[in-house]
């Protein structure tokens, strides 16, 4: 979470009843609208509907942090479903799992701590494990962890953060199980076991996949040049889909709902389109052939936004799809507790309804998580493709003349 | 007061633009759906291709759709 909410809310609760304080600015309206403009009346229904709804949420979280003040400052009352969804999907410097409630009353996390390296002009590098910190509760060498980022205790220090997160972690353990399959994969093959025989154990998982891709993607969009893309798409094809299956293990990070990782992913797709274009694609973009003149100048600017556009569009469907699916499945988890915090019997009413919907939603992320690296690769192997399609067409034609 | 009405109309402002980003991907997901099932009903035997043009055009307009929802959460969060 950013520093910011944790602003807002507190002049929230300053204020005393922001209910109250919604309701007449809107309501004078109401009325007159209503007899003039049917439409108009309508609209500001809905609005004051909305608002209506949020002024409630607004007055429960007003409830939340008032209660939050009354109790000692550590010690947190009830549940925060925001915090708890943030937590989750952001990244942190340990994995961390559960919570249980010790003997003394408190409540004591269950995680696994990663190494924390730090380099400061003033403090020089210092590596120690996360669980010094004790979740923030403590200073180490001159560092706090505040929100789940480590900050100088004094002001003016400036502080290099080299730690590996567990996003970094995770998706190294990611890598290592991958190339660790796709090798003994390939030494199979090579040993001649599958090759005019049937595949056997990991071959059937990998060699499906494989085919797969060569001939729903590769072959279909980039036809002759497809064997030379073949290696980078099913890197990325196979990268994405263990990321993505990995991150639906409760407990794990989730590192393809990570922006910086798909920006990376994009950023050497984008590299990769660049490369494999030829001149008659940009020739398209500087000077599409019959077009009137008055218009090249617009086609033109949407045609260079495109060649951005796409890479772009690469990376918010990947990072905003796992994002999404985490956000709903911990969502639907936590009404169960949103429930229980009214009351408990509730809590229990709901529960079903709610393992109910999120194993259902569960078994789509599964689909999910197969179709967004399907997506992601079959969108690179068809933007490649594009990037060298006239030379191809060219060809063609010559031969038919 | 100044601070809650523009938090609440900040939140409102992304809970309705995601709304109508859904409910845009919701027509275009289902006159895709609609235009793949009756082309496959026409040319069972094309059903592979269709299907493949069915899931690219459909990950397009969720695409936009996912724009539109990252756009209206940023318009809560920030």
């Amino acid at each position: 979470m950013n520093p910011k909410f944790v602003k807002i809310q507190v002049k929230k609760a300053t204020f005393p009843s922001p209910i109250i304080q919604y309701s007449p600015i809107f309501a004078p309206n109401f009325g007159k609208d209503m007899a003039t403009n049917s439409i108009k009346s309508l609209l500001v229904g809905v609005l004051s509907t909305i608002l209506i709804c949020f002024s409630f949420k607004a007055s429960a979280q007003h409830e939340a942090t008032k209660g939050a003040e009354e109790h000692a400052a550590p010690k947190k009352e009830g549940f925060n479903a925001k915090e708890v969804i943030f937590e989750h999907i952001m990244d942190a410097h340990e994995f961390h799992f559960i919570n249980y409630k010790g003997s003394d009353g408190e409540l004591h996390p269950v995680s696994i701590p990663l190494p924390i390296f730090l380099y400061s002009p003033q403090n020089g590098f210092s590596v120690f494990m996360s669980s010094a910190f004790e979740h923030g509760h403590k200073e180490v060498k001159g560092y706090k962890l505040e929100e789940g980022k480590i900050l100088p205790v004094e002001a003016g220090v400036k502080v290099l953060d080299l730690s590996p997160t567990r996003n970094v972690v995770q998706m190294i353990l990611a890598l290592a199980f991958l190339v660790w399959l796709m090798i003994s994969v390939a030494k199979t093959y090579s040993s001649g076991q599958g090759v005019s025989s049937a595949p056997k154990g990991k071959q059937n998982l990998v060699e499906v996949l494989v085919a797969f891709v060569r001939d729903e993607v590769a072959r279909p969009n980039l036809r002759h040049k497809a064997n030379k893309y073949l290696p980078y798409l099913l890197t990325v094809f196979f990268f994405i889909l263990i990321n993505n299956v990995i991150g639906l293990i409760p407990g794990t990070a989730n590192v393809t709902g990570n922006i910086a990782f798909t920006i990376v992913l994009g950023l050497i797709s984008f590299v990769v389109i660049l490369f494999s274009s030829n001149s008659h694609y940009w020739g398209h973009i500087f000077n599409p052939p019959g077009v009137p003149g008055f218009v090249k100048p617009i086609l033109v600017l949407v045609e260079f936004l495109s060649v951005f556009i796409k890479p772009f569009a690469l990376i918010i469907r990947l990072f905003a799809n796992m994002v999404a699916g985490h956000i709903i499945i911990i969502c639907l988890i936590s009404l169960i507790f949103i429930f229980a915090q009214i009351q408990p019997a509730l809590g229990f009413a709901a529960s079903p309804v709610s393992i109910a919907f999120t194993v259902f939603i569960y078994f789509i992320e599964v689909l999910v998580a197969f179709l967004q690296a399907f997506i992601f690769t079959v969108l690179t192997a068809v933007f490649i493709g594009q990037a060298f399609e006239g030379e191809h067409h060219h060809e063609d034609e010559h031969a038919h003349a | 007061m100044d601070f809650i009405l523009l938090d609440a109309l900040a939140n409102a402002g992304g809970a309705v633009g995601a709304g109508l980003a859904a409910v845009g991907a919701g027509i275009g997901i289902g006159q895709i759906g609609k235009g793949a099932v009756e082309a496959i009903a026409r040319q069972p035997e094309a059903s592979n291709d269709i299907r493949a043009n069915m899931i690219l055009a459909a990950a397009l307009v969720e695409g936009a759709a996912l724009f539109a929802i990252i756009i209206g959460f940023l318009a809560m969060v920030l």
